[in-house]
């Protein structure tokens, strides 16, 4: 069996249908009856809502209904609640404003929904949206993150003074002055992680519709995580008993996080069925995507790191503003806390640490988890701060980093921002991208680079993560609202062949790969007779769906827990029929044997016993085979390794070029490395598309996104990118019964400081010690000529 | 973007002024202009059929003008709201001054467009709109029949206001374009409703 079990480069079963266009995505779904929905959207940031009239678009042809934010309001529905509660300094609560899915006297950012119009066609209800007449009221919009929380700016929420959300901090204040008093050097560094927009392939999309027989709702959802919305949905926002609600999330092209929350469109879409009594389509337009999208990062941070005269961290002060956009997502205020602050000790052995995160809301898109969520933000200010470190103290940047290592034999380590790490070893995973990389011949690239006029540069970021969230007491006394368990039910059938149904949720991971070569190992049956279930809340036990690299550490754990308990019981079915001991029967590869004899028996005996009990200990034990288990992680996971980024810059266009990438990561047991070596690839380019091309802008006076499209969007695509070298050196969970950390993130997290350090070290010989991502051309030519006097002055 | 710019119409003042008030010589300067009627004092209504690319749809707009100084100038605005594609506005100060025996007339004019069609046409909007404010010049110069003569090449400015981008314009061809005189609000008008017909072709794709 080891050629599908784990460690086994199997192919992923799902490719077969995705590959020949056979994925059903929720647009794929059509249902009997079946309307459409169109969501009229703001042009206004921020704008008083002075009259809606919708009576024209009430007779237009094929109008089935048109509702709008009073009609939701009048029928005593909720806003969309937001999954997790930050405390401020002095202990108040957040802000937290309300938000409703349609809005009914003021907008405030475009693309907030307006209102909703139902038809028999896409295009009819388009063609009545645009008679729709809303008169609104101007007003001065804020989008900048820096200046929002600033005297004198808008206010976005009246209750949100300074456009405040939360003033957060961690750490030991005090100690962490005390470090740096005592410092030999500081180094300091402003820096901007720029907001960014996830584009995951397909837009979002829902279809909702209400069985009047039963009372039934069902809504099919671009969902990384149907139970998520079903639970927010159905209890806080249109008050639908669980049982009454079926959340469906079938093939999802791709969520990067932007697929978690619970959004207004599948809210007002469910209502809406509820009232016309057919189902309703809805389709985004990657138009509609780019302003109804939960949106990434936006951060604008002052670091600075005290340091001994020998180049050992002392201590770290962080103060960060984080915008949250014009309401709160589902998982916003987490982003910059926990999953940020807390990342801040990264791979280093610094004994002080203090952050300060301000959120702000702004009249922008919201903005939530994204790839790497809250990680990358940490290891960029990080990586670009260690490695502005070393240049001020002279030393090499590998050295300086090695220097101040978390040591291999110093787990568990426990941070002084709060996290603990359970395992690591940063020195093997620098060592080998170190080697991969060719870092020691690297001069002598520069100097061949330089005889052609290019600018060659070559950057090192040493990162870690926190992923697998997350054990659910701790996440509750850091004020989220949900258990962070996960689930995995095994079926066994008669003949042997399984089903796995998992509480997580695959859009593009290759969980129905990953999961079965979990059960094809411990159950010894081939791939063909394991199917994994997922994205169906009447078939799968309640999940909290995939995210945070979650699924493998989390899900996978409930899976082999719940595979634990079907071993169990089968092995005392098959003591009973071999009239053995159960002490003393063995199973191996598929099978069950007496030890120290030759009575054997197949597994798929043993289930067709469970489900056929003619000779059974009926008495003693239940028939079938079936079992199910929740799981609840002891900890985070921590993933961690070294990406060094070689680039090229033509100094005459500022064009960056990447020259290698070499990763060497960390990600704990690998089941398949295949998809391990896909899943780094996808951050890598995700992460690098970060650093030198995405950036989400909204214009300051008028608030509207002016990247709205493609054409003024950048997102990167294969040309841009060079061959990875991509390498794991794994040490194990050691809290989980896979010992799997998690690979989903490390690609994005790990890689845009080392891009970035790659573009500095170019352009260092002319005297730019900083850029703001994304490095473009425009950006990294405009560096050149401004450094240009200062060189010349020299 | 606020543009500005200045050239000379070889017409008494008075007689410019004139012009710019005559719906009649406007409408028939404007591309597919089907009505263009006074709906008040200083208020007007326009009608216009445009074609943007393979679309050609109907659009309406209404422009009101205010500080009326004859024969010195006023301003004048617009705006027009697209739906579910957005909203266009635009407005221009006009002055207009006796220089020997023609006029010299100087503008500012801004346009701001928002929603669907700033994020989608922040850039296009720009180039088309200047194209149909050339047809615009060269309609209304053959009609008046005097040649214009450019006074000042135009500039463009780019404040933090309105998100329109600039877009790279040869200089010689903002002057063509500026070249054949000029009817500051049924410029901007057709300003308002290119970008609404914009905003449809882009908004339906």
């Amino acid at each position: 069996m080891a050629d599908t079990g784990i460690g086994a480069p199997v192919r992923r079963k799902e490719d077969f249908r995705f590959l020949t266009g056979r994925g059903s995505y929720t647009d794929d779904i059509n249902r009997h009856g079946q309307t459409y929905a169109y969501i009229l959207r703001s042009p206004y940031a921020f704008a008083k809502i002075k009259k809606i009239d919708t009576s024209k678009a009430k007779r237009a042809p094929g109008v089935v209904i048109v509702l709008t934010g009073a009609d939701y309001a009048a029928d005593g529905k909720g806003g969309i609640p937001c999954g997790w509660q930050i405390h401020s300094k002095d202990g108040s609560p957040m802000i937290e404003p309300p938000h409703p899915p349609l809005v009914a006297d003021m907008v405030r950012h475009v693309g907030d929904q307006v209102a909703l119009v139902i038809a028999e066609t896409k295009a009819q209800a388009r063609d009545a949206a645009e008679l729709i007449e809303v008169v609104y009221e101007e007003m001065k919009p804020i989008v900048d993150t820096a200046s929002a929380a600033k005297p004198g700016a808008p206010q976005v929420w009246p209750q949100a003074k300074d456009n405040t959300c939360y003033d957060w901090h961690l750490g030991d204040k005090a100690a962490t002055d005390a470090a740096f008093a005592k410092a030999a050097h500081v180094t300091k560094l402003d820096l901007v992680n720029q907001r960014l927009i996830a584009n995951a392939m397909e837009p979002r999309a829902a279809i909702a519709e209400y069985d009047r027989a039963t009372g039934n709702y069902t809504l099919f959802t671009t969902s990384q995580n149907p139970h998520v919305i079903r639970l927010l949905m159905g209890a806080f926002v249109l008050q639908i008993p669980e049982s009454k609600l079926r959340v469906v999330a079938p093939d999802v092209g791709g969520g990067f996080g932007s697929k978690i929350f619970h959004y207004a469109e599948e809210a007002i879409l469910t209502w809406a069925a509820g009232k016309v009594g057919r189902p309703i389509k809805w389709t985004a337009d990657r138009s509609e995507s780019f302003t109804s999208d939960a949106q990434g990062r936006d951060h604008v941070s002052h670091a600075e790191l005290a340091m001994d005269k020998d180049g050992k961290f002392l201590g770290l002060r962080v103060s960060t503003v984080a915008n949250m956009g014009a309401y709160l997502s589902t998982f916003a205020p987490c982003v910059p806390t926990y999953l940020y602050g807390t990342l801040l000790a990264g791979v280093y052995a610094t004994p002080a640490i203090y952050v300060e995160v301000r959120a702000v809301f702004t009249n922008t898109v919201p903005v939530d988890a994204y790839r790497g969520a809250g990680r990358p933000e940490a290891t960029y200010l990080l990586e670009r701060l260690v490695e502005k470190a070393a240049r001020e103290m002279k030393m090499d940047r590998a050295e300086l980093r090695r220097k101040n290592f978390i040591p291999r034999d110093g787990f568990p380590y426990q941070t002084p921002v709060a996290l603990q790490y359970d395992s690591g070893d940063y020195h093997s995973t620098l060592d080998i991208a170190l080697k991969n990389s060719d870092w020691a011949g690297f001069e002598k690239r520069r100097a061949e680079a330089k005889g052609r006029g290019m600018l060659r540069g070559i950057g090192i970021s040493t990162y870690l993560e926190a992923c697998g969230i997350a054990p659910s007491a701790v996440v509750g006394s850091l004020g989220a609202r949900a258990g962070l368990y996960e689930t995995a039910n095994v079926r066994v059938h008669p003949t042997g062949s399984v089903t796995v149904f998992t509480g997580t949720h695959s859009h593009g991971q290759g969980h129905e790969t990953t999961f079965a070569q979990i059960v094809s190992s411990t159950l010894g049956i081939t791939m063909e007779n394991i199917e994994v279930v997922h994205g169906d809340t009447n078939k799968i036990p309640f999940g909290m769906g995939t995210y945070g690299s979650r699924s493998l550490a989390v899900g996978g754990s409930a899976l082999v827990k719940a595979l634990d308990k079907i071993v169990t019981k089968a092995k005392r079915i098959a003591a009973h029929l071999m009239e053995a001991s159960v002490a003393d029967i063995e199973f191996k590869d598929g099978v069950f044997k007496v030890a120290g004899t030759d009575k054997t028996l197949p597994f798929g005996q043993v289930a067709l016993t469970a489900y056929v009990p003619h000779n059974y200990p009926i008495t003693e034990l239940e028939p079938g085979l079936e079992e199910t288990s929740f799981y609840d992680p002891l900890n985070f996971t921590y993933p961690g390794g070294c990406h060094i980024c070689e680039v090229e810059i033509d100094p005459e266009t500022g064009v960056t070029k990447l020259i290698n990438f070499t990763a060497c990561d960390d990600v704990g047991r690998v089941i398949n490395p295949m998809i391990v070596e896909g899943q780094v690839h996808g951050g890598l380019a995700q992460g690098i598309g970060q650093a030198l091309f995405e950036r989400a802008v909204y214009d300051n006076a008028s608030g509207q996104l002016l990247s709205g499209s493609y054409m003024d969007y950048c997102m990167p695509r294969a040309d841009d990118l060079c061959s990875f070298t991509v390498s794991t050196h794994n040490t194990m969970c050691t809290h989980n019964p896979l010992g799997s950390k998690g690979v989903g993130e490390v690609g994005a997290i790990g890689s845009p400081p080392a891009v970035i350090n790659a573009v500095l070290d170019a352009l260092l010989p002319l005297g730019v010690s900083d850029i703001t991502m994304p490095a473009s051309p425009h950006r990294v030519w405009q560096a050149i000529q401004a450094a240009k006097p200062a060189k010349a002055a020299e | 973007m606020d543009m500005t710019g200045e050239f000379r119409i070889p017409a008494p003042r008075e007689a410019v002024w004139k012009a710019l008030n005559d719906p009649d010589i406007l409408k028939r300067s404007i591309a597919g202009c089907e009505k263009l009627e006074k709906t008040a004092d200083n208020e007007f209504v326009a009608k216009v059929t445009a074609r943007v690319g393979p679309v050609k749809a109907s659009f309406t707009g209404k422009v009101t003008l205010s500080d009326l100084d004859p024969p010195n100038g006023y301003k004048i605005a617009g705006e027009g709201q697209g739906g579910a594609a957005g909203f266009a506005r635009g407005g221009a100060e006009v002055r207009l001054e006796p220089d020997g025996d023609g006029t010299l007339l100087k503008y500012t004019v801004n346009a701001a467009i928002g929603g669907k069609l700033a994020q989608i046409g922040a850039r296009l909007i720009d180039g088309t709109a200047r194209k149909m404010a050339n047809d615009f010049f060269g309609k209304f110069a053959e009609i008046v029949g005097g040649p214009a003569q450019p006074a000042a090449e135009a500039e463009a400015t780019e404040p933090a206001g309105p998100p329109m981008a600039a877009t790279a314009m040869p200089a010689e061809r903002i002057e063509a374009l500026l070249s054949k005189g000029l009817k500051p609000w049924v410029w901007v008008s057709a300003l308002i409703l290119l970008a609404l017909a914009l905003l449809f072709y882009y908004g339906r794709r």
